[in-house]
């Protein structure tokens, strides 16, 4: 009894169509779309399962947890005790990350400033164009340069046996991640209203006072956020780490000493770790590890950029 | 009248200095960069011709050519390429036209975000676990691609998500006014109107598939193959892999050959890019609206 009472009249000329009844093919394309509008949560899921089922033997094994997060020792193959600490490696990696981000977000959000804000339209397109370019150079090329030009440079002007350190390392995620900063960073300072601006030179401010206390305060979050994706860009770097750190284990005490970071310890190992053994697990594990760090800097970044977006 | 006082002249120097300094800055990180690329240019110049392209690698890939790896690059991005877009297209489509603003768009929105921002060693990892072992692809073509999808994936949604944005929502009012259901809108009026900016962001997902390198790995990429592949269920080789493996690995490499291999690489990457950036700035000439 669900039909819809119609007047005669109206039925004789028109048939009411009803949403259910579109062609089939119309329906099996929006099932299409649908599915496919999930595949970012199914291989976020995904990553997260499958590094979980090969990294299980290892997690539910042998994983001591005060080891894993607090030894320095990442020795997987050593005959008389195996032992798998991460921190040194942690370490290697967090201190190619803040070298490299002392650098490179105070440059690259001064970048952003000049870009945004004092920069004649024309060359503003230039460097536009520079940045996505610079962006594009792959790491391994990035790799490649820090082997053949600036460790040779290293050694000549700090006199240091080796050019391959943390130094090193640092010079190139800083180039690498200079553009996705200076990129962010000016999309914040561009989000700030016009109206902000007006109304600061309306009172008598300068560029440089606009700058400081109107976009500064303003932008904050923006800025913040562009500082951390560059985080996340330098901590997850694989093969420029590879080939610029130096490749040693150990906790660094001064920017000349060569490293090894997470990410450079997965590339390096996994080739020679005999397939489902406790060291190939293990480096599954470092996998999860890498991934969450990840995840909580991305969804970090994401709650600065959307907290406080100015209307 | 208006004078000047000494106090505004101080401020007016003040600026004019910080906008010297802040020039100088720009300028002082962007050329060096530049010059670095050049010095790449002027190193591997003179390695480069048609035998170094055309040719096999010999002698434990100390001698001969690349030929191989770039075939090997073509396939996987190739390859890459054919499974991402689709996927990329459909999930922007999805999110532009069809996601409600409730929490389960959110949450795939902040997915997509993260899948961005995963190291790419940790997708080689996945490509390894899910391509590789699970789906018993092997180590091959077709496991690599797969895994350079995934991370692409971000990147193709993104890009076309902002080109169907921009459509204005006025064409698909009209469209929907004179009868036409959300799926020939979507057809008809949407796609025609933003398949410049999609083949755009395609473009520059393609450069970037071209040079990554920890993601192919261990999922199909081989350090040396004495022939080319036939089918995606072999393995292959690639330009940034050997690289890799010619600038660490192997002794005894000339100078000039993994210059000119990166001098490769690189104008790979950069033609690609700039096509990508080229058709943005022909297509934005062109825009009716």
């Amino acid at each position: 009894m669900d039909k819809v009472q119609v007047l005669p009249m109206t039925q004789a000329k028109v048939k009411p169509v009803r949403r259910n009844q579109r062609p089939w093919s119309e329906r099996i394309i929006e099932g299409l779309i649908k599915a496919g509008g999930m595949s970012g949560i199914i291989f976020v899921v995904g990553i997260l399962i499958f590094i979980l089922r090969e990294s299980a033997g290892f997690l539910f094994g042998s994983f001591d947890f005060v080891e894993f997060f607090t030894s320095g020792n990442w020795v997987p193959a050593s005959v008389e005790k195996i032992e798998y600490g991460t921190l040194a490696l942690l370490a290697g990696t967090m201190s190619v990350t803040i070298v490299s981000m002392v650098i490179a977000v105070p440059v690259g959000l001064a970048c952003a400033f000049y870009i945004s804000e004092f920069c004649p339209p024309r060359l503003r397109e230039t460097y536009k164009i520079l940045i996505e370019f610079l962006a594009a150079i792959p790491s391994v090329v990035w790799g490649f340069i820090a082997i053949v030009i600036i460790n040779p440079l290293l050694i000549d002007v700090f006199q240091i046996p080796s050019g391959l350190n943390i130094l090193n390392a640092s010079i190139i995620l800083a180039l690498m991640s200079l553009p996705l900063i200076v990129s962010i960073g000016e999309d914040a300072l561009r989000a700030v209203p016009e109206s902000y601006r007006e109304a600061a030179e309306a009172m008598g401010a300068t560029k440089w006072e606009v700058a400081t206390r109107v976009l500064l305060p303003a932008a904050k979050n923006g800025l913040m956020a562009a500082a951390l994706l560059g985080v996340g860009r330098a901590l997850g770097e694989t093969m420029a780490v590879l080939m610029a750190t130096g490749h040693s284990i150990r906790f660094p005490t001064s920017v000349f000493d060569p490293v090894r970071t997470l990410t450079a310890t997965i590339a390096a190992e996994l080739g020679e770790a005999p397939k489902g053994g406790e060291h190939y697990q293990s480096l599954f594990a470092i996998g999860l590890y890498l991934f969450i760090l990840s995840f909580v800097i991305n969804i970090l970044a994401d709650r600065l950029v959307r907290g406080k977006r100015l209307k | 009248m208006f004078a000047a006082n000494q106090r505004l002249i101080d401020k007016t120097k003040k600026e004019e200095r910080f906008k010297a300094a802040l020039s100088t800055l720009t300028v002082g990180i962007f050329l060096p960069a530049l010059m670095i690329v050049g010095w790449l240019f002027v190193k591997g110049a003179p390695a480069l011709s048609m035998d170094f392209l055309l040719q096999d690698p010999i002698r434990g890939m100390t001698a001969g050519g690349i030929f191989p790896t770039i075939i090997g690059t073509i396939w996987l991005v190739t390859i890459c390429v054919l499974i991402s877009a689709p996927l990329g297209i459909l999930a922007a489509i999805y999110l532009s036209e069809y996601a409600p603003d409730n929490l389960s768009t959110r949450i795939i929105r902040l997915c997509i975000l993260n899948l961005a921002g995963v190291p790419s060693i940790v997708h080689a990892l996945f490509g390894l676990g899910a391509f590789v072992l699970f789906l018993r692809m092997g180590t091959s073509i077709l496991a690599a691609s797969c895994t350079l999808a995934v991370m692409n994936l971000p990147v193709i949604i993104t890009s076309t998500l902002e080109s169907l944005q921009a459509v204005p929502r006025s064409f698909r009012e009209a469209s929907w006014n004179v009868g036409a259901s959300k799926l020939q809108t979507i057809r008809h009026i949407v796609l025609p109107n933003s398949i410049p900016g999609i083949l755009t962001g395609m473009v520059f997902a393609v450069s970037r598939a071209a040079g990554e390198t920890a993601a192919i790995l261990f999922t199909g990429v081989a350090f040396y193959l004495p022939f080319l592949p036939v089918n995606v269920f072999e393995q292959c080789m690639s330009l940034s892999m050997h690289l890799f493996t010619i600038s660490t690995q192997v002794v005894g490499v000339p100078e000039a050959y993994p210059y000119a291999t990166a001098l490769v690489l690189i104008m790979m990457v950069l033609i690609v890019n700039s096509i990508s950036v080229a058709m943005r700035w022909y297509f934005r000439s062109r825009r009716k609206w």
